[in-house]
């Protein structure tokens, strides 16, 4: 897969929103560009998971606008491109009855279009997107049944049936414990460096992020800071982001 | 003789439409479980009672009545929720009171109906008529059809509405779409079930299915087999014993599912977690 690190796959425009008249997001823009992996933090109630959802047309900005792959929000139609791990896939029903397979067979299925069944190509990459995220040999369970960690690489692989361009992934280590998340670090960079997938990961865990990503967006309503992650750890953008005494707190970890 | 072949005409029809029923009701019970919408079943059936009221005040068939009322509220129950102006459970518990106080005004004016409402709200092999069974028939082809066609965007939906979304799914339209065959479900499930015991019939079924803790496709598939040997044994039973065969075929539910919840450990086993 061919990159080009020019090309604009999401773009904000001057963004702002607000629940009522509590304002979340101000004045917000940001470019994300093929095959980046960006990071996206902030501390809690920063508005970075209403950024994630209006970058997915989940909600409406109060003013200003969002293009992904150059088309405005209300004309993108090619949501196949769009991969998503959300934050509830770690607190989605427990007793949902689905199997590992079932669950991923729903990344195809936007894909596949509606009044169609999957078809054998489309078992074919189910399959595959298993083996990615090394969770094959358990198809048949139910997603009930897995540990956090397991469940994740099982949203991870729904996310990649669909064949997408870029991956939203909304918080995905809460609750994962550090091994796993190491591993889920790993395969993370795999799919930026060898599938040449854009990612945009939501976090507020800065120092682990900091380390993983090629660029960090960091929002407190405002975007406090946006590049490359050595950048922002030399300056004093914690500061602005979380108050004074980020840098003991990040020192005692 | 004669009165053997009386029996046997009804209870005939008694059996169509139970199976159709049946086959049915786990399609749409799937989803209202999954998605807790399991109350919305009880709602629409309190609609239903009033549009039998008003197809008795008007002399037409109430269960056409009941259908149209069923469906209207289905719509404006589902726009009260999406809207987020009230709670989604205060939109039903508005709509279940309110139906059933003109239910209530209804039967009142007509100074009761010359016929047994009881068999309405608790069901009768009795009440189907000719016409219901053709009625019943095709709203179960089309509901089957239209379930088959949509399966794969409910089971997306129901597991995760927001991911369905961002996939391109019309999550409203369908949203709108299946409230609309709920309703459609809950109505013509009035004759053999009746009004107050529909509920039980789209719940159970599914709820003892999921004991088993199978993918969705098999538990779909238990969940049809308990419900139509148990609609079919309910229907013999109402009709041996002479007893309301709404009763019969819930009772006979819930034994299953007392004892599959026996048989796999105990209900704290199982929702204990949620």
């Amino acid at each position: 897969m061919s990159l080009d690190h020019t090309k604009n796959i999401i773009e904000v425009n001057d963004v702002s929103f607000s629940y009522g008249n509590v304002p979340a997001l101000k004045n917000i823009t940001l470019v994300i560009h093929q095959g980046d992996y960006v990071g996206v933090i902030g501390p809690n109630g920063s508005g970075k998971t209403t950024l994630l959802k209006i970058m997915l047309g989940l909600l409406k900005p109060s003013s200003g606008q969002v293009r992904l792959f150059g088309k405005p929000l209300s004309r993108f139609r090619e949501w196949s491109k769009i991969g998503y791990v959300p934050q509830k896939a770690i607190n989605f029903d427990p007793l949902f009855p689905s199997t590992v397979r079932e669950v991923v067979a729903m990344g195809r299925y936007g894909k596949r279009g509606l009044v169609r069944w999957l078809n054998k190509d489309d078992q074919e990459i189910i399959d595959r997107s298993l083996r990615q995220v090394e969770m094959f040999e358990y198809k048949d369970r139910l997603i009930g049944d897995l540990s956090s960690g397991q469940q994740q690489r099982v949203f991870i692989a729904r996310a990649l049936a669909g064949e997408p361009e870029v991956i939203f992934l909304d918080e995905p280590t809460v609750g994962v414990d550090v091994k796993t998340q190491e591993q889920f670090y790993t395969l993370l960079e795999q799919l930026n460096k060898e599938l040449g997938l854009t990612l945009i990961l939501i976090s507020h865990d800065i120092d682990v992020i900091a380390s993983e990503v090629t660029e960090l967006a960091c929002i407190n309503q405002t975007l406090v800071y946006h590049g490359e992650p050595k950048e922002f750890v030399k300056g004093d953008y914690l500061q602005k982001l979380y108050g004074k005494n980020i840098r003991q707190i990040l020192h005692d970890h | 003789m004669l009165f053997d072949i009386f029996h046997y005409s009804f209870i005939v029809r008694g059996l169509e439409a139970g199976l159709l029923i049946a086959i049915i009701a786990p399609l749409i019970g799937i989803f209202l479980v999954l998605r807790r919408y399991s109350l919305i079943a009880d709602t629409l059936s309190h609609v239903s009672l009033a549009g039998v009221a008003i197809g008795l005040l008007l002399k037409v068939n109430p269960l056409f009545t009941a259908l149209g009322a069923s469906a209207l509220s289905s719509i404006a129950i589902e726009r009260l929720r999406t809207s987020k102006k009230i709670y989604g459970e205060t939109a039903l518990s508005i709509f279940l009171s309110g139906s059933l106080a003109l239910a209530i005004v209804l039967i009142g004016l007509a100074n009761g109906f010359n016929v047994d409402l009881f068999s309405y709200l608790f069901g009768s092999i009795l009440t189907v008529r000719q016409t219901d069974i053709y009625l019943i028939f095709s709203l179960t082809v089309i509901i089957t059809i239209l379930l088959t066609i949509f399966y794969k965007e409910l089971v997306y939906i129901s597991f995760d509405e927001e991911a369905a979304r961002v996939s391109g799914i019309p999550v409203r339209l369908f949203n709108n779409l299946f409230i609309l065959l709920a309703a459609a479900t809950v109505a013509i499930a009035i004759p053999i079930i009746g009004i107050l015991l529909i509920s039980a019939l789209l719940v159970l079924p599914v709820v003892t299915a999921l004991q088993f803790k199978k993918s969705f496709k098999i538990t779909l598939l238990l969940a049809e087999v308990i419900s139509i040997s148990s609609v079919l044994a309910g229907i013999f039973t109402s009709f041996y014993l002479n007893v309301s065969s709404g009763g019969a075929i819930v009772l006979i539910m819930l034994a299953v599912f007392v004892l599959v919840l026996a048989m796999k450990g105990g209900p704290t086993h199982s929702l204990g977690k949620r």
